[in-house]
């Protein structure tokens, strides 16, 4: 206990992030679905509507803060960035587990804020509801967000610093692995535009002891100044969300295509350029709200303009499994699954991102299940991917590709029942964070929370096969499907600091076609 | 049919003059969704089973560089074009659903929302809570104001929404083309009953608007007069009045007309710029006149008083002036 408790391996402070993590998700999910059973019926009887307004805020705060911003960074990142790099461990091992400390702190408060009595602000925390009028625990809760987002400064400087500094013998830019690549984008915009958000969110804190009118009307202050903060960190955020997911899909779809990635440098350059770009968008949040329409004309534009490197994603991915070995297993159904649920979460974006329909659909369902679809659809199916793909390295087990192809499946079942009738609850003009609603919306509210329970199944199933898999899997090997990159020539698990001696690198990063055959279940056959 | 049709219609039907144009763009825009997402749908279909792994087929083949290189600039500008066409169509029609039109016709209505219900106030001094009637065919001017939090004007029929935000005055339009009762709710999350912030748009014939109209026992006099009187008792034309321009600038035509500004700058007289110019006199100062000679009128009208105060100097525009 004391050793994980002050270790400063890299892989234990990934795994004790992925404990912590796992452990937010579920509460968050539990939220969720005490949600969907409430919205399963038109009134407001299952919570009062001041309960339902805590739930949704805490499942907000939790999802985005504690799970899907630090999700695969902090975890799969934390684990496989140095054995990526075929370095012993990342470059400030005591700040990784200092990160770690202070983001179970900002967890702590965050679960107190709760127990106290809950925060109802939403997780977007407008002013000057938040600043003024709000009686729930808006200043604990703000604390708790600050220092999750201090850890994230941490882990980001720690992983730049790392990318720069302790690549391999011969591991020059343009071989590093494309996860590396999305994972070094994400640190920039963590350390980049976290502070930003920080010190929007002590201001909020000020501004409810203080009131000296910075977001609040009634004493000067301006509410849309807020909103240009957040979105400022929040937009951006959305991208800390996903680029690792796709730098994760990145890697999967290769090794499971047996081919090189279509148009590495594309790739690579995605990323950056989605980081770049993703810093001038955040008024496209704000197109009702009463900015210029000068503006919201500009944010328009430059919203579609992140949008091509995203589609440059797709495209390569789809490039590379043309003329390729396409292998079914878990991980690729996920990833497939990625690909095509975060071209229709993109292709919505783009519909909100377009003046005239963004009116009608702002602040509904339809925004709602835009999100869910990028972030549920796709970055938690990146999550799953990436865990199913690399957990015979950390584990050296394998689990059941039996179980495992059948909860990807459900997963993506439930997923389409819940979220796509959200998309026609938004069209037909039903606002988002309403505890009761119209009785004409019903049916498809409770398709909704029908989809949700199959969804449910598909999270148990894996927690429940993979943890089986630690006691009766079989022992996974060194590289059990034949994937090229660093991770996979060393044991399973790695040794303390991760290689015997350090790799020498001498070639691209995929190449596949000589890679090692598979050696895990079904490899030989189909 | 209708079984199936019910709860799965896209959009509410449209019921304004603006509703058709945007539904356009939203199918649009929908059918390049759906187009590229089952394109993608059906490649990934073709790739998985026409490149599954068997004997035979163990090992990718590799891509020849120039290809990718031809391939991703081309998909890179293709994209570009689509989404720079899409970018345009939502924007020209944005335009066009967001410039107010004016003229003698218009009717305004002065709309406050509060925690949680909304209030309105018509030209001829009659209010009315959660519900607002108005005439089919005539444009409808809204000036929202809120007294507490934001809330956000949201009539789905008429594929409206704007948000209502403390401390400023924001003006929205509609022009509703078939009478009928229409939703209105509350689209930005306001607190413990959002969810209930609902009120009814209730369009009818001008006929049976006029008769509602006559029919009001309310003794509240019209907004604009109730405006003048106030003007009168604030003494306000003690240096905005005619004869003693050289003090304050004249408010005869200001609404809706561009303000030059001492720093030359400008502004549009909008609802908006005439709240501030009360409240926080020396924020703008006009060309050609003097800081610190207005005092402020922050807490000696609220902010009902000042609708009326708006109201007035609404009354005093031209016919032809132009829009906020
Ligand atoms: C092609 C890329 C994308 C475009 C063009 C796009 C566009 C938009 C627009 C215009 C909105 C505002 C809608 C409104 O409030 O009316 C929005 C909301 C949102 N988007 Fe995206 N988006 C894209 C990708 C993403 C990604 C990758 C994520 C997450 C990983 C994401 C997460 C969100 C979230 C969380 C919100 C709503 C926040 C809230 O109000 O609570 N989006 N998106
Ligand atoms: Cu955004």
């Amino acid at each position: 206990m004391k050793s994980w408790l002050t270790t400063t391996d890299h892989k234990r402070i990934a795994l004790l992030y992925l404990g912590t993590m796992t452990l937010f998700f579920t509460l968050g999910g539990l939220l969720a679905t005490v949600i969907r059973v409430e919205l399963a019926t038109a009134a407001s009887d299952l919570v009062t509507a001041e309960t339902y307004n805590r739930l949704f805020t805490l499942h907000g705060v939790i999802m985005v803060f504690f799970f899907l911003i630090p999700s695969i960074p902090t975890f799969l990142g934390n684990y496989l960035l140095p054995l990526m790099l075929g370095a012993p461990d990342l470059a400030f091992p005591r700040l990784n587990l200092a990160s770690w400390y202070v983001f179970v702190a900002g967890g702590l408060l965050t679960l107190t804020a709760m127990i106290a009595g809950g925060l109802d602000t939403g997780w977007t925390f407008y002013t000057p509801y938040s600043t003024t009028f709000s009686d729930s625990h808006v200043v604990l809760a703000v604390l708790g967000v600050f220092l999750a987002g201090l850890s994230s400064v941490f882990t980001g400087i720690n992983f730049i610093v790392t990318t720069h500094r302790l690549r391999a013998p011969g591991l020059t830019w343009m071989r590093l692995p494309l996860f590396v690549w999305s994972l070094y984008a994400t640190s920039l915009i963590l350390v980049l535009a976290t502070p930003v958000l920080a010190m929007t969110l002590l201001l909020v804190a000020i501004e409810r002891g203080l009131q000296i009118g910075i977001f609040d009307p009634e004493v000067g202050g301006s509410p849309l100044l807020f909103q240009h903060f957040f979105w400022f960190y929040s937009h951006p955020a959305v991208y800390i969300m996903i680029l690792p997911g796709m730098g994760v899909i990145s890697e999967l779809i290769p090794c499971f295509s047996r081919n090189r990635p279509f148009g590495y440098e594309f790739v690579a350059a995605s990323s950056l350029a989605i980081a770049v770009f993703g810093f001038l968008v955040w008024g496209h949040h704000m197109f009702v709200a009463g900015q210029s329409y000068f503006a919201s004309v500009v944010f328009s534009f430059l919203s579609f303009a992140v949008a091509v490197p995203s589609g440059v994603k797709v495209f390569s991915w789809l490039g590379t499994m043309h003329r390729g070995s396409v292998w079914l297993t878990t991980p690729m159904i996920y990833a497939l699954g990625f690909v095509a649920l975060f071209t229709i979460g993109g292709g919505t974006g783009l519909a909100l991102a377009m003046l005239a329909v963004d009116v009608h659909l702002h602040d509904t369902y339809f925004v709602v299940a835009h999100f869910h679809t990028i972030m549920v659809g796709g970055m938690l199916m990146a999550y799953l991917g990436g865990l199913h793909f690399w957990w015979p390295k950390i584990s050296g087990r394998l689990y059941s590709e039996r179980w495992g192809r059948i909860a990807a499946y459900i997963l993506l079942i439930g997923f389409l029942l819940t979220f796509l009738p959200q998309f026609l609850l938004g069209t037909q003009g039903l606002p988002r964070r309403t505890a009761s609603y119209p009785p004409e919306y019903q049916f498809l509210q409770g398709l909704s929370s029908a989809g949700a329970t199959i969804l449910a199944v598909g999270y148990v199933l894996p927690g429940i096969y993979l943890l089986a898999s630690l006691v009766r899997g079989r022992p996974a090997g060194d590289n059990p499907w034949g994937a090229t990159g660093l991770e996979w020539q060393t044991t399973s698990p790695p040794p303390p600091h991760n290689f015997a001696a350090p790799p020498v690198v001498t070639d691209d990063p995929y190449d596949y076609p000589r890679a090692p055959q598979p050696t895990a279940i079904g490899a030989g056959h189909v | 049919m209708t079984l199936l049709a019910m709860p799965f219609e896209v959009l509410p039907a449209a019921a304004s003059a603006t509703s058709g144009a945007v539904d356009l763009v939203v199918f649009l825009v929908f059918a390049v969704i759906g187009l590229v997402s089952l394109g993608v749908l059906l490649a990934m279909v073709v790739l998985v089973v026409r490149n599954r792994r068997r004997p035979g087929n163990l090992t990718g083949r590799g891509h020849d560089p120039a290809t990718i290189w031809k391939t991703e600039l081309g998909w890179c500008a293709l994209t570009a074009v689509v989404f720079l066409c899409l970018f345009t169509l939502g924007a020209v029609t944005f335009d066009r659903i967001e410039r107010v039109p004016t003229g003698p016709d218009v009717l305004d209505v002065a709309v406050t929302a509060k925690r949680w219900m909304w209030s309105f106030q018509h030209p001829s001094g009659r209010r009315e809570l959660s519900q607002l009637h108005v005439p089919a065919g005539r444009v409808v001017r809204l000036h929202l104001s809120s007294e507490d939090v934001i809330h956000s004007f949201y009539v789905p029929a008429f594929r409206l929404k704007q948000d209502v935000v403390p401390g400023w005055l924001r003006t929205a339009w509609f022009r509703a083309t078939a009478p009928g009762t229409y939703a209105l709710a509350c689209a930005e999350y306001c607190g413990t009953e959002h969810a209930l912030m609902r009120a009814d748009v209730v369009v009818m014939e001008p006929h049976v608007y006029d008769h509602w109209l006559a029919q009001g026992d309310d003794p509240r006099p019209p907004l604009a007069a109730a405006g003048r009187a106030l003007f009168q008792k604030l003494d306000c034309g003690a240096c905005h009045e005619t004869r003693l321009r050289r003090r304050a600038p004249p408010l005869e035509g200001l609404y809706g007309r561009p303000v030059t500004l001492r720093d030359g700058s400008s502004v549009l007289a909008d609802d908006d710029y005439l709240r501030r110019s009360i409240l926080r006199p020396d924020a703008d100062i006009v060309a050609d006149y003097q800081g610190g000679v207005m005092p402020t009128y922050a807490g000696l009208v609220d902010d009902d008083e000042l609708l009326l105060l708006v109201a007035y100097i609404r009354s005093l525009a031209d016919a032809e002036g132009v829009s906020p």
